[in-house]
């Protein structure tokens, strides 16, 4: 059967899709991902969709379904490496990806997994647009 | 209007959604559509033909680069013997689904491209008609 590989890197778990999914094979990445979730305690997921060329109201699901089950599971989904052209689609399909953190690249998707987790000493100190009540 | 290139698939598994998008990409290149526009275009397609393999187990899709008053456009309509829908206004809401999905399909569809048309007889079928023009307009 079709699998999309993932990567398991310390703490966080990568995916690259690097193929057009159909539905069984995005179904089987939903499942693999969760199982792995919890096989291997993950605290982050990854997901690097710059090749992906189309993303529907299915796909947008799955990756909103990722990034649920990891929350409950306590992990934090980052998607990342939109196409503007597939950005730009998903927001006239009505599709908003609520609750899915998006990064422009890897690099960045990776510093924002790091802060979602709160790696380095629980406190984020390059303050990821989180307006802090603290001043001095 | 003149119809310059037509073909027809057979949509009746899952697996022909994707070669089915390569052609659709294929027609919407022929004619220099932009990257974006194909994009909408593939993907309100794509849409179309997941609601066609999801309520009317499939159908079959008329493909075709049509050609009115100095315009060039991909046309695509979807043909389905399936239960059809008994009320299409309800159908084109945002949020209405009968199945288990998000209900964009068909108004995201409908968004996504310049012109769609909807014919449905309960009983009989479902008729999508879409156009795109090349410049999106």
């Amino acid at each position: 059967m079709d699998r999309i590989p993932i990567l398991k890197m310390g703490p966080y778990l990568l995916v690259t899709i690097q193929v057009d999914l159909y539905d069984r094979l995005a179904l089987n990445l939903e499942n693999d991902l969760i199982s792995m979730v919890s096989k291997t305690e993950a605290k982050g997921v990854l997901i690097d969709i710059s090749a992906v060329s189309i993303v529907d109201s299915f796909m947008g699901r799955i990756l909103g379904n990722i990034a649920s089950m990891s929350r409950i599971m306590d992990a934090e989904t980052v998607v990342v490496g939109m196409q503007p052209a597939v950005a730009i689609t998903l927001v006239e399909l009505g599709l908003t990806l609520q609750g899915v953190h998006t990064a422009l690249n890897v690099e960045k998707g990776m510093e924002l997994l790091q802060d979602l987790i709160g790696l380095y000493g629980g406190s984020n100190e390059d303050e990821e647009g989180e307006p802090d009540d603290r001043n001095d | 209007m003149i119809v310059m290139t037509k073909d027809t698939m057979q949509i009746v598994r899952e697996q022909d959604v994707v070669p089915f998008r390569n052609r659709v990409r294929e027609f919407a290149a022929k004619i220099g559509m932009s990257l974006v526009n194909q994009t909408k275009l593939i993907t309100a397609a794509s849409e179309l033909v997941r609601n066609m393999l999801k309520y009317a187990s499939g159908g079959k899709v008329i493909l075709e680069i049509i050609s009115k008053s100095a315009q060039t456009g991909v046309r695509l309509t979807f043909v389905d013997e399936g239960p059809g829908i008994s009320d299409i206004k309800q159908a084109m809401q945002d949020g209405f689904s009968t199945g288990r999905s998000l209900g964009l399909g068909l108004p995201g569809a409908k968004r996504l491209v310049n012109e769609f048309d909807i014919q449905s007889t309960p009983g009989t079928g479902t008729t999508v008609t879409i156009i795109h023009w090349k410049h999106g307009r």
